[in-house]
Formats: C-alpha cells, structure tokens, sequence
C-alpha cells in the first residue's frame, strides 16, 4: 500500500512565537481527572480532601455518574479542620477508617490534594504515609495534588499516574510500557496491534487492577498516548525509562506514525508494521472521509482545556481538511507535543493559559465556524451564533487510535451538520 | 472531615452567583484559584442561560499565592468594571480564598469605584449554597433599598426567585396573576430579572411577597423593620396555600380576597372517583423545607395520601420541618447527607416518593416512583413548557406529575387479580414508563419447570445497596411456598409486606416464615 498522509508542512509549528496570558482561566482543576480515573482502575477510591465547593464541582462535572456507586468522594473540611491541624490529620485516619471497613473491594487509595488542602498544607503525604502503613499490605494510599491552584483539568491524571510510578516494581524486561488511561475497548485495539507488529510485552499504566504487574526499569520505553502526561514523562524518566517521542495517536495519521515510532524503538522491519496496519488504515480513512465533507475548509477555534488541542489541531487540519485559526492550550509539554507541532502547518495563533476576556474578544473577531471549548461558553456562544463543540466530551468519548477515527472526526462535523439541519428561524 | 459523595447544596459562593445571574447590570468579582469558574456550567448548560453568568473569577494559581493575589483581585475588579459596566458590584471569596484572607472586601472598598461595591461575607466552611443566596441578597437590599414614599396604587415586591431556582421562572407569572386578580400589580420582582436599579424602588411597595423563604427571608425581615413592609408568610403552593395566600394579601392589603378558580383542576380530578385509588397511598416526601412542607399539605389534604415520612436538607428550615412532622405524626428527618435519607425511605418503604434529583435515584434504586418536588435537580427539570408549582397552575402541574408515575388505577387492579398472568405481571411494571415488555419468567410462569431449572434470572439486577443499612429480621427464613406466594403480592406493595411479615414473625420468635405467618401477619398488621 502507498503512503497516503499528507506530507508534512514546509515549517511546522514547534518554532512558531507562542502567546503567553494570564487572566481569568475558564477551565476545570485536576480533581475532575477523577471521574475517568475511577472507571478505570476498577480497585481504586480516590478521597478528595476538600471543601464543599470540591465535593459540589464533582458532582456537577460527574452529572448522573455519581449515583452508579461511584469510587471517590469529598472529605469535606469544616471549621474545626481549620483551626487545629493536628487534628486533621487524626480525623483524615478516622475517615479513612470508616471508608476502607464499608468498602472492603478498595485495594489502592487515592488521597487527592485541593486548593484548601494545599492553602493550609495539610501534609497529605505523610498521611498516606501513615495510612499505607496502617492498611499494608491489603490497601495501598498514594497521593497527588489535583487542585486548582496547580492543576487545569487532565493535569490531574498527569499527577495521578506520575504519584503512581516511584511506587511501581523495578523491573529490567525489554517492555513497552503504554502511559495513559484509555477507553478498554481502544485499549484493547491498542494492544491487539502491538502483538500482532510483533510487541507482546506491554504494560499498561494505568493498570484496570492494582494486582497487575506493572514495572518499570532501564529497559523499559514508553509511549504516551496522551500529550498531558508531562510529569508522569519525567518520573518515568526518573526510573530509567526511555521515552518514544511520537504524534498522538488521534487520527489514522497519528495513530499510523505513533505505531511507526513504537515499532522503530523495538527495532521491527516497517513491512510488518505496514502488513498490519494497512487494513485499518484504509477503513480509518474511509470513516474520517465522511465527517471531513463537512469539515473541509472550515475555520476552527481552540480555548484551553484539557492540552489536546494541539495534537487534536494537527488532526482536523491535516486529515479533515480543517483551517485552525488559534489553538488555545492550558499548557505546552514541548517535549512531548513537538512530533505534532512539526506536523501543524504554521499559521494559527498558539496560545498558552488563559484570559477568557480577551480570548472571546479574539473569537468573536475571528467568526469561526466552529470554535471547541468549555461548557460555560458553549452555550453562550451558540446563542451568539457561533457553532460550538464542547471540549470535555473528547476526554470521555473514546477517541484513540484507527477505529475510532471516524467517531472523532464526527464529534466535530456533528455541530456543523446540525446547524445546518435546524430550520429554527424560518417563522412566517 | 466529613466525607460526602454528593451533596443536597454547593458552597455559599454558589447561592452568591444564583443571585448575580438572576440578576441584570450586577457583576460578581469572586477571588477563587482557577477550576471554581466549574460553577457556570451550572447555568449554561442546567438552566441553559444563553449568557455567561456575570462573574470574573480571579484564578489564582499556587506561583501567585503570596502577595501577588491581592494584586490580582484589584486587577480583576478594575477589569471587569471596565469591561462591564455594571451599576454595582459583589465581591467576595471562595472557600480558599477565604484561607488566604485578602479581604476582598475591603480592597475594593478603597479602589474608588464610581458605583457600589458590596462585600460578602460567606463562610464556606460552615455555611451552604441557600444561606449564600439569602446573605447576598439581603446585603444587595440592605446597601440598595431605601425608604420613599409608596406607589399610588397597591403593589407588593416579589422576594426570592433566583437562577438555579426550582421553577422560579414560572411560579414569577403566576403569583403576578394572583396578585393581578386582586389589583395588584408588581413592583419590583428580585432578585430574578431586577438591577441593582431596580432594588433601590423596592421601598415605593406596600408590602413584599416571600416566594422562597430559604432565599429572602432575611432581605423580608430586614425591609419589614427598615421599610416598614410587612411580608406574606403563606407560600402559594397548593390549592389550600393559595387561597391562604389571596386571604392573607387581603389581610395585608383591605382588598377583597379574589382568586379566579376558572382553570383550577385539581380538585376535581382528585375528587374523580378515578382517584380512589389514590387513597391512602404512602408517601415519603424530602427537599428544601417551603417545598417540603407545601407538599405534605397537597399530599395529605388534596390528594388523600399518607405522609409516612418527611424532611429536608436545609438547617435553616429544620424547627419548621420538625413542627410538620409533628403535626402528621412522623419522625422528621433533618440531614444532608443521602444515605440517611436513603435508608428512612427503606425503612418506610412508601409507595411515592417526593424528593429532589437524589431521592429519584434512590427510588430508582428501591423500585419506588418518584416525582421531583425540590432543588437540587437536573436539566429535565428546567423545562420549556410553562410548568409553574404555585398558584393554581402549579396545583394542576403537580396533580400531574404526581400521580405520572403511579401505576392507574385499573392496571392496579389487574395486577393484583391476574397476578400470575403471563403478559401482566409485575416485573413487567407501569405500562406507560420506558423499558421494553420484560416476559414473565418462564420458571415463575410454570411451577414445574421451577423445580427443574431453578428461576428464571431477574431481567436486570438493582445496583448494590450502599447505604449500609440491613433489616434485623434477615435471620428469619422463607419456606419457599411462602416466598411464592410473597411474589403473588403486586410490587409497590411486596416490600412493606416482606418487612411486615419478618417483623411479625421476629417479634414472636419464629426462625421460619410459611404461608400461614405470611396472612397472619397481613391479619395483624391489618387491625
């Protein structure tokens, strides 16, 4: 089969001046990592030491989730907890306590700081130190930080996963360790293409249960399948593992040249990547080709979110014929997010942080035809006119890799294509 | 430390932004660390406001924490005076901001705004989203209001509705047609659809309505003693609660007491004899406390129910809710935390539940219907058809949404004579809810087949039961013939029948139920 992608731009992005704001952020913290987190790995309690608001932004952001029993919840702070710390600490154990004898399933706990935790520093450290120790070896008591004051959304799983690796085993199998928690079924279509290019040996962090054997250790290279995971990158690194820069595999573009780089590192021909991955190839591209009719030629906005944007730009513009206008991205990895970056044409304004004032003011000068964002701007933006697609639903749809190529491209036609079915003001 | 997976309210900030929003040409500079601006998607997408809430957030990040963040705030208030224009502002803090103790207050007092800056005081560590909305808007009031001379014809201000509100959209017109039947009109409404403008002519009424006490009160009690206006204390919800409330205005007023009946339903339908059925139906009843405490009267007294349980989330309202449940001779239950409220519902086991978002998930859990009555609720519950709870519409509202979800009257009866009819069986439930026609179970179907094969396996297992909470009987043992003839009891009824007979049989010592225990319990609790 010939190379169809499209060959890359003269000059990429990863050079291009970068605008820097600070101003109001419209965006989630780090605690909402949680609601995806939970499904995942099946054995784990994610305790947020809070306050109310925390328990109430959870709630709201896990919509009807909450009532399925769900693995997390809100030690919520009360006056008391702020007057004398040591208590806190006692309180936390007795909470702790409480949880772990009514829910005896939980084997790892998941102690999660918040901007009023980290305010009045409670050392959340020392009491899942404590708390490990207690519980050892039946329940194992982590901690991370999801606040808001140091984490914008899916940084929350980066601080999850990167409190997770100084944990895991050493381990000096030749592995392929794949970082970042995905839908099980594009897990599963992750690992089914591995194995068959010849990779067997792959540990996935983070694992569905805590019993699985996950190490880590000099001969171990990891390929991120999200562009958030830039402290995990570094505590990974930390351990002796080698990262495998690559596209995100968003895309049949990204996931064919993320294989491509996997492969490379395990030193496996190209013609056996290329008899694997032809077939879904071409239906990847079948299935984007009936989103990018709608999406060809049509100018596209990102506001910050969840540090897609920019992985996700590369894809809309390069296989669905899309004109990126500005990408807005809470952060910038460069070490991970430079594969894309040289990918994506010059040309839109990228941008790093938030002042939503200025941003709009930027958006609505703009006039996109589809502008991706928040919840609190979509609709106020659709009442403007503008054709919005909410950013969060990318977070949990399953969106990875060939067979949901398609499915992605279509999150982004669908507005567009209702927009022109809805026949609203024809009134008289 | 108390852990919570859900809660009844949000932090006070959050009743802060209800009344912003509510609100036109106010702005709300909030000092919070980037994440907490999660609160707008409450109105964009819940209420589906086609605005942004009229809030800037600070978003301090942890690098600004020190001194940069009161710098920040400042900065903030400026731009967003300048972007704005609003005619007054609200300033205030966020749980951590509260911790960082900037004082927004204060710092804005000293920026020289030209227009009023008022400054909450919200304690987020002990107080909670109705208390913020009630505390904003009595200090909008208590700053804006003044006394003037009163309008030349009767009005009355209408006091508490605000974004986020429980049908407060619709319950505005109908109590302004309330008022219209006995010439009233409306002076000022807020802080739903008013400006700070608008707050300063509130002293020209003769008198306030208090729609929603867990969100006026203390602006009514505030305007009483300042403005001289006395306030309603009936909340027109129900028929009896309106025509209260048209006696009461009239009191207020001299007017004569006009309520116009013409498009009222509600009495009749329920005095249909295609209602009788509705008699005695047991039913559990949760919320805020005016809502709670409106709908055990309708319960009781227009829709012949029996209130087996009640209570509310909201501390504020706990005497008058522990009153009521005096008054209908059941324990009230005054807590926040869901699981308690779910297990009183086990242990009640009714027939009806009337709760907020929560308690329609732990009827889902129980196999009990439920109709919303209370905030907190969900999307569904802003809807776009006029769907009021006060006045007289709100009656006919809720005689509808109350008995939905009831199996009618006949099928009742069809399940109890056929009970073990193969098409209209129980597992099959209400006939006009979703849900594809479940088979009866062929083992339950054919008595022979059961002893070969086992049961049949029940169409959908219900979620695991986590509130903790075990019935002491569970030592007692069925006799199978006992448990088949327990089945042949119609659903909404099984639970309490299975509880009473465990009981009956506990009480005398008996570690076996048998299909005798099961009538002579049926006789005893019958009396």
């Amino acid at each position: 089969m010939t190379d169809q992608s499209p060959t890359p731009p003269a000059i990429g992005c990863s050079n291009a001046p970068v605008l820097k704001e600070r101003g109001q952020h419209e965006v989630f913290c780090g605690l909402t990592g949680i609601i995806w987190l939970h499904r995942k790995m099946q054995d784990a309690f994610f305790l947020v030491v809070g306050s109310r608001t925390c328990a109430h932004l959870l709630q709201s952001a896990a919509g009807v989730m909450i009532f399925a029993e769900p693995r997390f919840g809100t030690a919520i702070l009360e006056e008391g907890d702020l007057a004398g710390l040591a208590d806190a600490q006692d309180e936390l154990e007795r909470e702790v306590d409480r949880l772990l004898a009514r829910r005896s399933d939980i084997r790892q706990l998941f102690l999660v700081g918040s901007c009023p935790s980290e305010v009045i520093k409670l050392d959340l450290s020392r009491a899942a130190e404590r708390l490990s120790a207690r519980h050892a070896p039946k329940v194992r008591v982590l901690n991370y930080s999801g606040s808001g004051i140091e984490t914008t959304f899916t940084e929350g799983e980066d601080a999850c996963l990167a409190a997770m690796v100084p944990a895991l085993p050493a381990t000096d199998d030749r592995q392929l360790m794949m970082v970042g928690a995905l839908p099980d079924v594009a897990e599963d279509q992750a690992l089914d293409l591995l194995a068959r290019i010849g990779i067997n040996n792959v540990a996935v962090l983070p694992a569905r249960h805590a019993d699985a054997q996950v190490g880590v250790g000099p001969n171990t290279s990891f390929a991120l399948t999200q562009p958030f995971l830039g402290g995990t990158h570094s505590a990974l690194e930390r351990r002796g593992a080698r990262h495998v820069p690559a596209p995100f595999p968003f895309g049949e573009e990204g996931t064919t040249a993320w294989l491509r780089a996997v492969a490379r590192d395990f030193g496996i021909d190209q013609s056996r990547v290329d008899a694997v991955i032809d077939a879904p190839r071409a239906r990847a591209r079948k299935a984007v080709a009936k989103a990018a009719e709608t999406l060809s030629g049509k100018k596209l906005f990102f506001f910050p979110d969840s540090q897609m944007e920019i992985p996700l730009a590369r894809f809309l513009t390069r296989e669905c014929g899309m004109q990126a206008v500005e990408v807005g991205t809470p952060y910038i990895h460069k070490a991970l997010v430079t594969p894309d970056m040289e990918l994506l044409a010059q040309g839109p304004i990228i941008a790093e942080g938030q002042d939503v004032e200025k941003q709009l003011d930027r958006c609505r000068a703009a006039r996109p035809d589809l502008t991706v964002c928040g919840l609190g701007l979509a609709n106020p933006l659709e009442a403007e006119g503008m054709t919005t697609k909410w950013a969060i639903e990318l977070v949990f749809t399953p969106v990875h890799f060939y067979e949901q190529a398609g499915d992605l491209a279509g999150l982004f036609s669908r507005p567009l294509h209702r927009r022109d079915r809805l026949k609203l003001e024809a009134a008289e | 430390m108390k852990l919570s997976v859900w809660t009844y309210e949000g932090p006070p900030h959050v009743g802060a932004l209800r009344v912003a929003t509510a609100m036109t040409g106010l702005h709300y500079v909030l000092h919070a660390p980037q994440g907490d601006t999660y609160a707008d998607l409450l109105f964009t997408m819940i209420e589906r406001r086609d605005h942004r809430p009229p809030v800037t957030y600070t978003t301090f990040q942890a690098r600004d924490l020190g001194a940069d963040t009161a710098n920040l705030f400042r900065t903030a208030c400026e731009a967003a005076y300048d972007r704005f224009q609003p005619q007054a502002m609200i300033v205030g803090a966020s749980c951590t901001a509260e911790l960082i103790q900037d004082d927004p207050g204060g710092m804005a007092e000293t920026m020289g705004m030209p227009i009023p800056i008022i400054p909450l005081e919200l304690p987020s560590y002990q107080r909670k989203e109705n208390f913020g909305a009630d505390e904003t808007f009595f200090q909008l009031v208590r700053r804006l209001a003044a006394p003037m001379a009163r309008t030349d014809t009767i009005t009355a201000n209408l006091i508490g509705p605000t974004a986020l509100g429980f049908r407060h959209r619709d319950d505005i017109p109908e109590v302004t047609a309330l008022l219209e039947g006995m010439g009233i009109t409306v002076n000022v409404c807020a802080p739903y659809g008013a400006s700070p403008a608008d707050l300063t002519r509130l002293g020209a009424a003769h008198f306030n309505v208090l729609m929603y006490p867990e969100t006026g009160e203390a602006a009514c009690r505030w305007m009483e003693r300042e403005l001289g206006q006395p306030f309603t204390t009936t909340v027109p919800i129900g028929v009896g609660a309106t025509r209260d409330f048209v006696a009461e205005v009239a009191r207020i007023t001299g007017l004569e007491a006009r309520l116009d009946e013409s498009r009222l339903r509600l009495p009749w339908y329920s005095a249909s004899v295609d209602s009788t059925y509705l008699t005695g139906k047991r039913v559990f009843i949760f919320g805020d406390g005016t809502h709670v405490a409106a709908a055990a009267r309708i319960a009781r007294d227009e829709m012949g129910f029996e209130v087996v349980g009640l209570g509310c989330y909201n501390r504020e309202m706990a005497r008058k809710i522990r009153a009521l449940g005096k008054e209908f001779g059941v324990d009230a239950l005054i807590s926040d935390d869901h699981l308690d409220v779910e297990a009183a519902i086990a242990e009640a086991a009714p027939e009806l539940i009337l709760g907020t978002q929560m308690e329609r998930h732990t009827g889902k859990r129980l196999g009990i219907p439920c109709a919303v009555i209370s905030a907190p609720m969900h999307v569904q519950d802003f809807p776009a058809r006029y769907s009021p709870q006060m006045g007289l519409e709100g009656a006919n509202v809720i005689f509808d949404t109350w008995v939905h979800p009831l199996v009618m009257g006949l099928e009742e009866h069809l399940l109890t004579m056929f009970r073990e009819d193969f098409e209209f069986h129980d597992d099959a439930g209400p006939s006009h809810h979703g849900g594809a026609h479940v088979p009866r179970p062929a083992a339950a179907a054919d008595p022979a087949a059961a002893e070969e094969g086992g049961p049949a396996p029940r169409p959908s297992a219900a979620p695991r039961d986590i509130s903790g909470q075990k019935t002491d009987a569970g030592d007692v043992i069925w006799l199978s013939e006992a448990e088949r003839e327990l089945r042949k009891i119609p659903f909404f009824v099984r639970g309490k029948a299975k509880r009473n007979t465990e009981a009956f049989a506990h009480e005398r010592g008996l570690g076996e139920i048998s299909v005798d225990t099961l009538y002579e319990a049926k006789a005893h609790y019958a009396r």
